[in-house]
Parts: C-alpha cells; sequence; structure tokens
C-alpha cells in the first residue's frame, strides 16, 4: 500500500474519508465541487495540516514524515502557480530537483532528469522563456514538469488538465497512464471521460467522504453519476468502441 | 558563477578607490607613513565611512531581496516589515530624552518591534506572509505616529536632531563598532546566501517550497529574524538609507535573472559597492557639506532604474 486513510478529516471540505490506495496505477478523483477533492489532495501532500483521523504512507503516519525525505517520494502538482519574479521556465523546472539534491551544485543528473521532465511534458522548446509569459497551459506543463524532473514514487495532481488544449488533455493523460505502470499518480479531475478512459481506479468524493471506489465501469454509470452530480447521462460507444458519457443540455 | 567573480572585483576596486577621493587632497605616502594630518583624514575619517558603506549597503540589499521574496511582493524593502521604524522610534526618543546613545536606543526599538511582529505573526506553528506583512505595515505605522508626536512636542534643537537622523547618512564610526558590526552581518548574509536554493521554492510560493521539503515557517522566521538584525543594525548606525534595498535587488534581477544563487551574492557585493559609490558621491559633490547619502541613492538610482525598466522589461518583464 501507499496510502491508507482511516476516517481521515479535515477541519473544512473532509470528513470520514477512508481507502486505501497502491503502489502503482492511475487512480482519478471527482466528485462535485466542494466534495473535498483538493482538500483531500494537500491532505496527502502533507500540506493540509493538522487532519483528523490517521493516513499513512508506505505504512508511516504522514505527520511522522520528516519533510523532505517524504517530498523526494512525492511530489505535488497544483493547478496553477502565480510568479512575480523573472524565473526562466528551466531554473522551474530544476526546482523540482531541490529536495534530491539540495539545489546549490547540479549534478549531470540533475540536468538530464530535469531535460527529460521538459521533453516528455512539451515544454522543452520553451525552457529559456519566462514563466510568467507562458499561457495558462504552458505554465501547467511546466509545473508538471518540474513535478516530474523530482523523479517521484508518487505523483498527485490537481486538475492538470484545466488549461491544456484538447491534444495535450489527451497527451497528458496518456502520459499519467504510462507512468501509472511504475508508480502511484493521482489526479483530481471533472472530466469523467477521460478518468473513464485512462485510469485504473476511480474514485468519487461526495459531501467530504468516499462515495465510490472502483473500475471505471464498476463506479462511471449512470445511475450513480446522477445521485452524486445530478446529471442524467447514457453510455455509448464511443470512439474505438470504448464507453463514453454523453449527456444533453438538459441533463441538469 | 561569472557575475559573483565580476561583482567581486567591482567591489573591490570601489573599496581601493573610493578612500582616496574626499573634499580634502590628501597625500597618499603622507597617510601610509603616518603624518597627520592626512593619515589621520585617511585612517579615522575616510576608510571607516567607506567600510560602513559597504557593510550597509551589502545588508540593506539582501534584506530587500529577501523580504522580496518571502512575501512574494516586488515593492517590499527592509523597511516594510517595521524593524527600521522601531529603530526610528529608539533614535528620536533617545534624542528627546537627551540621551547620547541613539544608536543604542534604536537598536532597542528595533529589537521591540522585531518580538512584536514575530509574536504577533506566528500562529501556533504555522507563520504567513500576509499576516507578517500587515503587521509590519501597521507597526510602521504606529511608529511613524509615534515620531509625529515625538517631533511635536520637541524643542528647536530637538527637532533639528531628529530630522537629521531621519534623513540617514553615514559617517566615520570608530573601528571597534564596525567590528561588531561585521561579526554579526558578514555571518548573517553568509547564512541566507547559504539557503538560496531554498529561497527560490519560497520565491514561487508557500506551497510550492513546503511540497518539495521546505519547512516554510522555520525558514520565513529564519528570514524575518535575519533580515530584521540586519537591517535594525545598520539602520541603527546610519538612520534609514531609502532606496538601495528596493532598486538594487530589482536592477540585478533585471540583469542576471530570479535565481537566488546569483542574486543573492551578487546583491550583497553591488548592494556594497553602490552605497560606497553614492556616499563618495555626497562627500565630494559640493565640498564641504556633505548630503545625506538617503538623497542621493534615490536621486541617483531612481532615474538609472526607470531607464533600466524602459530597456529591459520588454525582454525581460512580458
Amino acid at each position: 500500500m501507499s496510502f491508507t486513510a482511516r476516517r481521515l478529516g479535515f477541519s473544512y471540505g473532509l470528513h470520514e474519508a477512508t481507502f486505501e490506495l497502491p503502489q502503482t496505477g492511475l487512480i482519478t478523483l471527482a466528485g462535485p465541487n466542494g466534495a473535498g477533492k483538493s482538500t483531500l489532495l494537500g491532505i496527502l501532500a502533507g500540506l493540509r495540516a493538522p487532519y483528523r483521523g490517521s493516513v499513512t504512507y508506505a505504512g508511516r503516519e504522514l505527520r511522522q514524515w520528516p519533510r523532505r525525505q517524504f517530498a523526494t517520494d512525492v511530489a505535488y502538482v497544483p493547478q496553477a502557480i502565480h510568479i512575480e519574479f523573472p524565473f526562466t521556465v528551466r531554473e522551474v523546472v530544476r526546482m523540482g530537483r531541490t529536495p534530491r539534491s539540495g539545489g546549490w551544485y547540479e549534478s549531470e543528473h540533475d540536468r538530464t532528469a530535469a531535460e527529460q521532465a521538459m521533453s516528455i511534458t512539451d515544454c522543452f522548446a520553451l525552457r529559456d522563456r519566462d514563466f510568467r509569459a507562458l499561457s495558462g497551459g504552458e505554465r501547467q506543463r511546466v509545473i508538471l514538469a518540474a513535478a516530474l524532473a523530482q523523479e517521484p514514487k508518487t505523483l498527485l495532481l490537481d486538475e492538470p488538465a484545466t488549461h491544456l488544449d484538447l491534444r495535450h488533455q489527451l497527451s497528458l493523460y496518456r502520459l499519467l497512464a504510462r507512468l501509472g505502470r511504475t508508480i502511484l499518480v493521482v489526479a483530481v479531475t471533472h472530466d469523467l471521460n477521460l478518468a473513464m478512459q485512462f485510469s485504473d481506479r476511480v474514485v468519487i468524493l461526495e459531501g467530504g467522504g468516499v462515495a465510490g471506489d472502483g473500475t471505471p465501469g464498476e463506479v462511471l454509470n449512470p445511475a450513480s453519476i446522477e445521485s452524486v452530480f445530478g446529471v442524467r447521462t447514457t453510455l455509448q460507444s464511443g470512439p474505438e468502441g470504448k464507453p463514453w458519457l454523453v449527456y444533453g443540455m438538459d441533463g441538469a | 558563477m561569472r557575475p559573483v567573480v565580476l561583482s567581486a572585483l567591482f567591489l573591490l576596486a570601489v573599496t581601493v578607490i573610493a578612500p582616496l577621493l574626499g573634499s580634502t587632497h590628501i597625500d597618499l605616502g603622507k597617510a601610509f607613513a603616518g603624518a597627520s594630518p592626512d593619515y589621520d583624514i585617511f585612517y579615522y575619517a575616510r576608510v571607516p565611512r567607506v567600510l560602513l558603506a559597504l557593510l550597509a549597503g551589502a545588508a540593506l540589499s539582501i534584506t530587500g531581496v529577501l523580504f522580496q521574496c518571502m512575501l512574494r511582493d516586488p515593492l517590499a524593502e527592509p523597511y516594510t516589515l517595521g524593524v527600521s521604524s522601531g529603530a526610528a522610534v529608539g533614535a528620536v526618543l533617545a534624542i528627546c530624552l537627551g540621551f547620547q546613545s541613539t544608536g543604542l536606543a534604536s537598536l532597542i526599538g528595533a529589537a521591540l518591534v522585531l518580538l512584536i511582529v514575530i509574536g504577533m505573526s506566528v500562529d501556533g506553528r504555522r507563520m504567513s506572509s500576509f499576516t507578517l506583512l500587515l503587521t509590519g505595515v501597521t507597526m510602521n505605522s504606529i511608529a511613524f505616529a509615534i515620531i509625529l508626536f515625538l517631533h511635536s512636542i520637541a524643542s528647536f534643537a530637538q527637532s533639528f536632531a531628529i530630522s537629521r537622523w531621519l534623513m540617514g547618512g553615514l559617517d566615520a564610526v570608530p573601528y571597534s563598532t564596525l567590528a561588531w558590526l561585521a561579526a554579526i552581518v558578514v555571518p548573517v548574509l553568509i547564512l541566507v546566501t547559504m539557503r538560496a536554493p531554498q529561497w527560490n521554492l519560497l520565491a514561487v510560493g508557500e506551497e510550492w517550497a513546503a511540497s518539495r521539503g521546505v519547512s516554510t515557517t522555520l525558514l520565513m522566521g529564519f528570514g524575518y529574524v535575519a533580515g530584521s538584525v540586519l537591517t535594525g543594525l545598520v539602520t541603527s548606525l546610519t538612520g534609514p538609507i531609502g532606496f538601495v534595498g528596493l532598486i538594487v535587488p530589482h536592477a540585478l534581477r533585471l540583469r542576471f535573472g530570479a535565481d537566488h544563487r546569483t542574486l543573492m551574492p551578487c546583491s550583497i557585493l553591488l548592494g556594497a559597492a553602490f552605497l560606497v559609490i553614492c556616499d563618495t558621491l555626497s562627500r565630494t559633490m559640493n565640498p564641504p557639506t556633505d548630503f545625506p547619502v538617503g538623497v542621493l541613492t534615490a536621486m541617483g538610482g531612481g532615474p538609472f532604474f526607470l531607464w533600466l525598466l524602459r530597456t529591459k522589461r520588454r525582454s525581460l518583464w512580458m
């Protein structure tokens, strides 16, 4: 197990969440606004404290993990960051190496890890640009690159596709699914179809607790979606013959 | 690495040349031979003043970098977080009460403000940059009101002394004072610069830093205390010298980028050089008067900075 949560709660947004997450796989976290998705992700990233109940990573309670050691294992990708100073893309990505290398001197491996992360996320060409001059989608790819440069065993992403164009949404989820073969990837998403196509497992949060947890086929069916989101959907055969959720304009 | 080496060489050149210049011509041969008055002017008037300018410039510039980074506010400067106002209240109070040592009184004032701000902004085990900023700015306002009050009840002579102190300025100080100043300032500069990678992370955001293993409360607490010690010490000796801590960091960011591993050492070295140059100008421009150096840093540095902003912003600031 990577994360094990027992009756996990927080002062706002989350109460009594119990679940276990495996060592590898792409797990998407879905649910209505205010269901506690980002709060949960923040707790797992070690950023929201104090929490109630218990949550362990690799068998050790989160609050007992030494910060830096935890950061070499677990990388967190926020929805967006806002930078006031003229950092270049390369500098932002290299910051991801700090928990591993201390950040003063750059080894050959630090350099290659950062460059590889930039090529995987399609932002190598942006490497000398001022981060502030990038578009929302480009920024999101750079933030992801910084997390990958960290070479984590667990990657936590908060709505990583919000600002991405269609092509980059697909390549992002393909990348996350591929990463999921070797590490644990947990992504908050609102796009149920992306979740259905790419994830190994879907966890639905509602009102601060777990409302559904299983394979996409088990969890993302019209009945449960209507009960959680209040939207009528139908399952149709999508491109490549895979199931696809469809909803009309008066679905709500 | 190259910018740091070049900055160091530049500072070295400035430090060697500055004591040779002054309103009175001195004969170097006589000065080194110990002949009066050349020796006294050189060793007891000029060299200590240049060294004080050097330490003050270095301390104010790096504190500017530090506070801008911690608050993620490009307008932050060493005086934003209240410590120098505390120093000013101490000094003004000392003047009004007729105490001799304005320096000691301003140190006490600075320390008091530091403790109050820390006490206010550490909440349990967390420290937020937002509370820090609000507390600091409020302390500034309170201190300013106290100074106005004291000023209004002061005698004519005291009033003149107060104005003079508040203008800030460098003076020759005894070598013993320089020695203890350096003994504190230099290690603090080194401790701050050593954490450059962590400042990089904090400059992006507290979450960004925390998710990369930085204990942000500790780091910010350290940054606030370090910056306040630097500013408080310098202000107690020189009064407020505006603008150095604002424009040196920005000018260097425009030139070298935001990476604190380069920015911090360069700010120390070139901030020191900048204040030494400004002070040399203020000593030599209109002898025997010397202008408050703060007037010069703002009048000379301001337009230079505007020019830099104008020519560089398109490439670096979008």
